[in-house]
């Protein structure tokens, strides 16, 4: 097994592209363990934390620029993005413990795959696009696009990320990622949802997205559910709606995490909860 | 347990005994210096490991290791036919610890090998070719039970076991007294109810870890971490067919044990792989293999009922037990079926335990083996009659406590004993009368331990500047070295600072029963006790021979010898620096001892009140106040014993909310580590409060009772009764996980 740490972006591309089994590595939290578990034996592991770009938190055109090896701890961090996206920054507070959040990145958790992923229902709520360079140029998907399944992303042969885009924030905006775990740290969501959330100025919701974590496949972006709280002021009824098209929305599995009958129940309790929160942050982000 | 007469309580005033001394192994714990298991390296030594069955239940028809053998850098390979068979005794410990004709469980170790480093071995073990014929398993108890149940073994049951059950039914046991069937028809109320309970794994943090060293003149040394080393001498050379006084067993530093470290895993086969290399080798387990192959305690199934009159008073109490131990005879169910109503004095009680066999690792002890199930349905069913008569818990237990002379449901007459003492306690306890908001719930439950004594010895030597080394044989594992420091520096009147307590290895001390039962801070320091009290006496006489006056005419007061009364002379008090000084010109080095096999370790009840909160939309439980009433006899280190308090009551709460083991339709266990065996973690607890109450022990001479395990008994009980108060609904399932609560809670409304 070989190591590298390539400066560009090429660099890594060529050695993900020249190589059967080569593995990137940003954080490690997925990989030393995997590696550990035997789950997986790369041939080479591709460190980007070298390149330009890969740790930095940029200002992008008003949103944010996160690089694909930038930490949870650097988010949970960074003021701008705990005022603009506390949904995110509170998912990414929410991975493993306050030692794991010193290495792990939200990229490397979204290309991870896992159906849990803490950060990724915050992600596809927020609407972030995920940028993917490869052997043919450069990409940009939206983050509900990344994932297939368990273990399973987009990416071809070649492409690695390199960072995620977060839109400009509108006023009257707030989002919220809440999960459920048996205990209170240190555990894999059962069921996430992120809910974001902008009203307009009679504080009517107005744009809404919502996404469910550990209930699917993969983690889903859920327009039924978003459209039962466009147009409302997020009162009992859209929130009943919300949960109620949320639990449709649910394909979970039994194991030892939870049953399905569990998962769905809860699905809908915790976008209500995050529905809450996301709005109470939007009025007081006003303020 | 009996009285021991020979000792009787003092009534003192301790300087020492009941103060907080820093503990004298903290800082090298806390700088990562002391030495665990998996800390000891020996030149040249090998790496071992051990090949694991995938299967819950198989027949192993052939294992071919020529291709690990071949592989470079592989020393050595075991499997069964490398040992003899060690006899009844033995037996089934060895071959939990090497399967032999069939793989009894999911990470049933069938070979094992030592190779130059851990990657070779790593490579080695995937080339050992194991041709398994995979068999029917059974991993529930109810199942195993049943007449056609895939057996494990052909003739594991002895003769208490009657016709019409499945092989798998080894054991049957039967206490009490008085006739049930009259005392429930004298009842008012009458509950009866089955509960169920998963295994649970100590959860000790640190895995077991060996390194062995079997030379070529027979001789042979082991460290391992463990809680008793000269169990693992016994064991083990039993196994190897060697005599015990060839082999030296070192105690590590412990991570943990819990009951779960009174038995050998790896160290055999790290044995005979270093017979077979001629190298020292060093096996550690990984988490997954801890999960796997070592033992948990018992899953159990229970039906309880319990007869109670309209002001309260328990007419009749009876129990059926059935707890799987693993693949081989051994669960705790005795331990069960005596304490399920050792808490109650009951004219009627009777309780039938079963042991039964399963596709499971072999249990290993947990804190209190057996006892906490028992009372977990027990104290359901008690808490279930008052509320059913609107009746106080603590009122009613009060009514019905075994006290000093109460007959025990098991068979002995109590002695002083402290239960009363801690209902008491616990009416008067603000805790009690704080309220409750919305979908919160309070819980009470009462728990029970024996307590054991045994085969105990310690040395002390004086040294000649005044300071004691106190050698003790048992693993430190909840502070012993500073209680023994504290009970020789209590006796022989000296600073705590001045003594040092060492555990000595199998060759350095006579022979100390394995740390459980609660056992240490009871017998050893007793021993320690009378160790101090032997040196004193040879110090009383040195002193004697230097004032020329009978030994009988001195006497040791405040750290030193003078004379008994004003007959004996005019004499300055000597201190045992003093006398320990010119030593060498009064006879020579002056040291300690004694050796017991201690009785009277006198039993230790709890009362535990719990207050948690449930999300209805979820089903989660949160423990928001937790407070434990423990009678210790005396707390020789009140800080230590807090920290069992508090350690118990945690281990319990996991027990009752999350923690399981959970096995696939394939018999193979799907939860192998921390992240889904669920242990709680710190930020899930509230801070829990430790109440000591001390009603000494009179067969102690500081009326010292072990405390260890009494702690974890009343938990299981205490949060399911919270828990069903807070939800509406009773819960005889543990875990109470949030999809089992949430699915209760739902049935409850529909």
């Amino acid at each position: 097994m070989q190591y590298a740490a390539p400066q560009t972006v090429e660099a890594a591309i060529d050695l993900l592209t020249s190589h059967e089994g080569a593995h990137v590595l940003a954080g490690g939290t997925d990989l030393l363990v995997q590696l550990r578990s035997d789950r997986v034996a790369p041939e080479v592991i591709v460190d980007i934390k070298r390149i330009d770009g890969m740790k930095s938190i940029r200002d992008d055109s008003g949103g944010f620029r996160i690089g694909a090896a930038v930490s949870a701890a650097e988010i949970t961090e960074h003021a701008g993005l705990g005022a603009a996206w506390p949904g995110l920054v509170e998912a990414a507070g929410l991975i493993g413990s306050t030692q794991v959040q010193g290495r792990a990145t939200i990229v490397g958790n979204l290309c991870n795959a896992s159906p849990a992923a803490d950060t990724t229902p915050a992600l596809i709520a927020a609407g972030a696009r995920i940028v993917i360079s490869g052997p043919t140029g450069t990409r940009e998907i939206p983050a509900e696009e990344m994932t297939t399944g368990p273990g399973r992303t987009t990416l071809a042969k070649g492409e690695l990320v390199e960072a995620v885009r977060l839109p400009t924030r509108a006023a009257r905006s707030g989002d919220a990622y809440l999960r459920f775990i048996p205990r209170t740290e240190m555990d894999i969501a059962v069921v996430g949802a992120g809910v974001s959330l902008s009203f307009d100025d009679a504080g009517m919701c107005q744009a809404a997205r919502v996404a469910l974590g550990a209930v699917a496949p993969k983690a889903v972006l859920v327009a039924d559910a978003a459209a039962a709280l466009i147009g409302t002021a997020i009162d009992d009824a859209a929130l009943e709606q919300l949960a109620q098209a949320c639990a449709a929305a649910c394909n979970p599995i039994d194991d030892k995490r939870g049953t399905i009958e569990f998962r769905t129940q809860v699905a809908g309790v915790l976008a209500k909860r995050a529905a809450v929160a996301a709005k109470e942050r939007a009025f007081a982000a006003q303020k | 347990m009996a009285l021991d007469d020979k000792h009787g309580v003092q009534t003192r005033d301790f300087k020492i005994v009941g103060t907080r001394p820093v503990r004298p192994d903290g800082l090298e714990k806390v700088t990562g210096k002391a030495r665990f298991g998996a800390d000891m390296a020996l030149p040249g030594m090998l790496i071992g490991m051990i090949l694991r069955s995938p299967h819950a239940h198989a027949h192993i028809r052939s294992i071919d290791a020529s291709k690990a053998l071949a592989l470079p850098g592989v020393k050595a390979v075991v499997t069964a036919t490398d040992f003899q068979d060690p006899g009844d005794g033995l037996r089934d410990i060895l071959e939990n610890c090497m399967a032999g004709e069939k793989a009894l469980y999911d990470g049933h170790a069938v070979a094992a090998v030592a190779a130059i480093n851990r990657s070779v071995a790593k490579r080695a073990l995937a080339l050992i070719d194991v041709d398994y014929e995979a068999l029917p398993h059974v991993t529930d108890v109810d199942a195993a039970m049943r007449p056609g149940a895939p057996a494990l073994h052909e003739d594991a049951a002895d003769e208490s076991v009657p016709d019409g059950w499945s092989k798998n039914v080894v054991r049957r046991y039967e206490f009490g007294h008085g006739d049930v069937d009259a005392g429930f028809a004298a009842a008012d109320e009458v509950v009866e109810r089955s509960f169920r309970t998963e295994a649970a794994h100590q959860g000790y943090i640190e895995p077991h870890a060996c390194v062995a060293s079997f030379g070529g003149d027979g001789q042979a040394d082991l460290w391992c971490c463990t809680q008793g080393q000269y169990m693992v001498r016994a064991t083990c050379a039993g196994i190897m067919g060697i005599e015990v006084a060839q082999l030296r067993v070192t105690a590590s530093e412990i991570g943990g044990g819990f009951g779960g470290k009174t038995t050998v895993f790896i160290e055999p086969v790290a044995l005979a792989l270093s017979r077979k290399a001629g190298k020292p080798v060093k096996i550690v387990m990984s988490r997954e293999e801890v999960f796997r192959a070592t033992g948990p305690t018992s899953s159990s199934s229970i039906d309880v009922k319990v007869g109670m009159t309209k002001d309260g008073r328990i007419t009749a109490g009876s129990a059926e037990l059935r707890y799987q131990g693993g693949a081989w005879p051994g669960s705790p169910v005795e331990f069960g079926a005596m304490s399920s109503f050792a808490a109650y004095d009951l004219e009627n009680v009777k309780t039938v335990g079963w042991d039964v066999v399963t596709n499971r690792p072999k249990q290993a002890a947990y804190r209190a083996p057996g006892a906490p199930m028992a009372a977990f349905a027990v104290e359901s069913c008690v808490d279930e009659l008052c509320k059913t008569l609107g009746l106080d818990p603590l009122d009613v237990r009060l009514k019905n406590a075994s006290r000093d002379g109460s007959k025990a449901s098991y068979g002995p007459t109590f002695d002083k004993i402290g239960l009363t003492a801690t209902l008491a306690t616990a009416k008067t306890h603000p805790h009690l009368s704080a309220p409750l908001g919305p979908n919160q719930g309070r819980g009470v439950a009462c728990g029970f331990w024996f307590n054991f004594g045994g085969d105990t010895c310690v040395s002390m030597n004086i040294g000649s500047d005044g300071t004691v080394s106190v050698i003790e044989g048992n693993p430190d594992i909840g502070g012993s070295r500073a209680a023994m420091s504290q009970m020789a520096a209590e006796e022989l009147g000296i600073p705590f600072e001045k003594v040092r307590t060492v555990i000595a290895d199998t060759s350095s001390l006579g022979y100390n029963e394995v740390t459980d039962g609660s056992r240490v801070t009871f017998a050893v320091g007793l021993a320690t006790i009378k160790a101090a009290r032997d040196a004193i006496e040879k110090m009383c006489a040195r002193a004697a021979a230097l004032w020329g006056i009978p030994a009988e005419a001195v006497v040791w007061e405040d750290g030193c010898a003078k004379p008994a009364g004003p007959n004996a002379g005019e004499h300055e008090p000597m201190t045992l620096a003093e006398i320990a000084a010119v030593a060498s010109e009064t006879g020579g080095p002056i040291a300690g001892h004694y050796e017991v096999n201690a009785d009277g370790a006198g039993v230790s009840f709890a009362t535990h009140v719990c207050d948690v909160e449930v999300d209805p939309e979820t089903g989660a439980t949160k423990v928001l106040r937790y407070t434990v009433f423990q009678d210790a006899g005396k707390a020789v280190h009140p800080a230590y014993v807090e920290g069992q308090f508090q350690g118990g009551a945690v281990q319990g709460i996991g027990w009752a909310l999350n923690e399981e083991y959970i096995y696939g339709e394939d018999g193979r266990l799907q939860n192998p580590g921390f992240l889904d065996y669920r242990i709680p973690v710190a930020s899930d607890l509230p801070m829990i409060d430790a109440v000591i109450v001390e009603v000494p022990n009179p067969g102690h001479p500081y009326g010292v009772r072990g405390v260890g395990e009494t702690s974890i008994v009343p938990p299981l009980a205490a949060v399911a009764n919270a828990v069903s108060a807070a939800c509406g609904v009773r819960m005889t399932e543990l875990p109470m996980s949030p999809p089992k609560l949430l699915k209760a809670m739902s049935q409850k409304t529909a």
